[in-house]
């Protein structure tokens, strides 16, 4: 397993395959929390941790127990009960071992089981037959490219706050004509890396 | 929400119109760009919609007096799944074309937050009958905004619709395009506003004079 292909596919999946610019997974989390710039930073680091750990499970599952028994049409199912039971689990032990990180982060780790964005990593790493490190790379990449969204999304919405807006489009409707702004600069990246 | 008084014709308008789930609610926002490039995609997507949401609610109605409280996330994700995963394979088995441009979206309703949500606050507290009515006129909601979305983009982005060419000329291919996608929702959001307020306007200057 060569480093270079690892970091190209940090690269795609961050930038030129961005999850929500280009997949469009995540959106009701996107703009649900990109109104301040501390819940979006919070946001992004609860879930690019879930993430890496995640594909990291439901690799091994699906590789090891779901194909030999020939039960990967169960993949859904299986998946978000990996999800559901990781988060739960994160929750409780972090409840004991930091409860001050517990305090900033927790309240996220609850929104996080039934999001499209976490279960579209193992999904996609199984469709793809990605390897354990890859997945994990990938898991990653996609993180990251969440969190650079997020972040690029808050900053505006702060600023956005003085700015006069037609009435109707106040709130949701200006915010996604933002982020289509912000899509059609990432489709520069198309292109970047040719895996 | 307790046991419901409103006849089942209003559950269905009210999944449709009031509470329709991208334009009023904004959740489940991300097949609303994601399969909306073209009409035929956006209407399989509307279609699966409705069928999981009205037989999760027929589902869990029917089993509503057996699930402890505690556990019913876990039973709400696994009756979810289970209809899903029977879509996926429906759609894989029949309309292969249109599984491999929207399949991983279909796989993904089981993280939708209207289905758990309607199966949470509507279904596991009513009777059968307005549960389906429920599940029905949301996913009819959600059809319907997609097929509006879709219908704009692909008229604009393509010039055709459902595959077949309406006007030739050069196409607006932004539109077809993901930021396209964002633009449509965006401003067909706004007009939806702007029709909203146009109405309470007019219905408080009636009050007023009349």
């Amino acid at each position: 397993m060569d480093f270079e292909k690892l970091f190209q596919l940090i690269v795609a999946a961050s930038l030129i395959n961005n999850f929500v610019f280009t997949r469009f997974l995540g959106l009701c989390i996107f703009f649900g929390v990109s109104k301040k710039m501390e819940t979006a930073v919070g946001m992004s680091i609860t879930f690019t941790a879930v993430m890496v750990i995640s594909a990291a499970l439901s690799w091994v599952v699906f590789q090891y127990i779901m194909v030999p028994l020939d039960i990967t049409f169960l993949k859904i199912i299986v998946f978000i009960g990996i999800i559901a039971a990781f988060v739960q689990s994160a929750d409780t032990i972090m409840k004991k071992v930091s409860p001050a990180l517990y305090y900033k982060l927790g309240i996220y780790l609850a929104l996080i089981t039934t999001n499209c964005i976490i279960l579209a990593v193992p999904l996609i790493n199984s469709g793809e037959g990605y390897s354990f490190l890859e997945s994990m790379a990938f898991g990653l990449g996609s993180g990251l490219g969440f969190a650079l969204a997020l972040v690029i999304m808050a900053s505006i919405r702060e600023k956005l706050e003085l700015a006069d807006i037609p009435a109707p489009f106040r709130g949701l409707p200006i915010s996604f004509i933002i982020a289509g702004l912000i899509a059609l600069a990432f489709t520069g990246f198309s292109g970047l890396i040719t895996l | 929400m307790a046991h419901t008084h409103k006849s089942n014709w209003e559950l269905i308008k009210n999944g449709m119109f009031s509470e329709n789930t991208i334009f009023r609610m904004a959740i489940s926002l991300c097949p609303s760009i994601a399969v909306t490039n073209s009409l035929k995609n956006g209407f399989f997507m509307g279609v699966s919609v409705i069928f999981v949401q009205t037989m999760v609610n027929l589902t869990v109605s029917l089993i509503r007096n057996f699930i402890n409280p505690k556990i019913r996330i876990p039973i709400f994700m696994m009756v979810i799944a289970g209809y899903v995963s029977l879509i996926d394979m429906s759609m894989a088995a029949f309309a292969r074309p249109v599984y491999k441009q929207i399949g991983l979206y279909v796989q993904l309703i089981v993280a939708f937050a209207s289905i758990f949500a309607r199966a949470e606050v509507f279904a596991v507290k009513n009777k059968i009958i307005p549960s389906v009515a429920d599940g029905l006129g949301m996913g009819i909601g959600f059809f319907l905004a997609m097929i509006v979305i879709s219908f704009f983009r692909e008229l604009l982005g393509k010039g055709a619709l459902w595959g077949f060419p309406i006007v030739s000329g050069n196409p607006l291919l932004i539109m077809i395009l993901p930021a396209g996608g964002f633009f449509a929702v965006g401003i067909l959001m706004g007009f939806f506003n702007w029709v909203d307020m146009k109405m309470a306007a007019r219905k408080a200057s009636a009050e007023t004079t009349g």
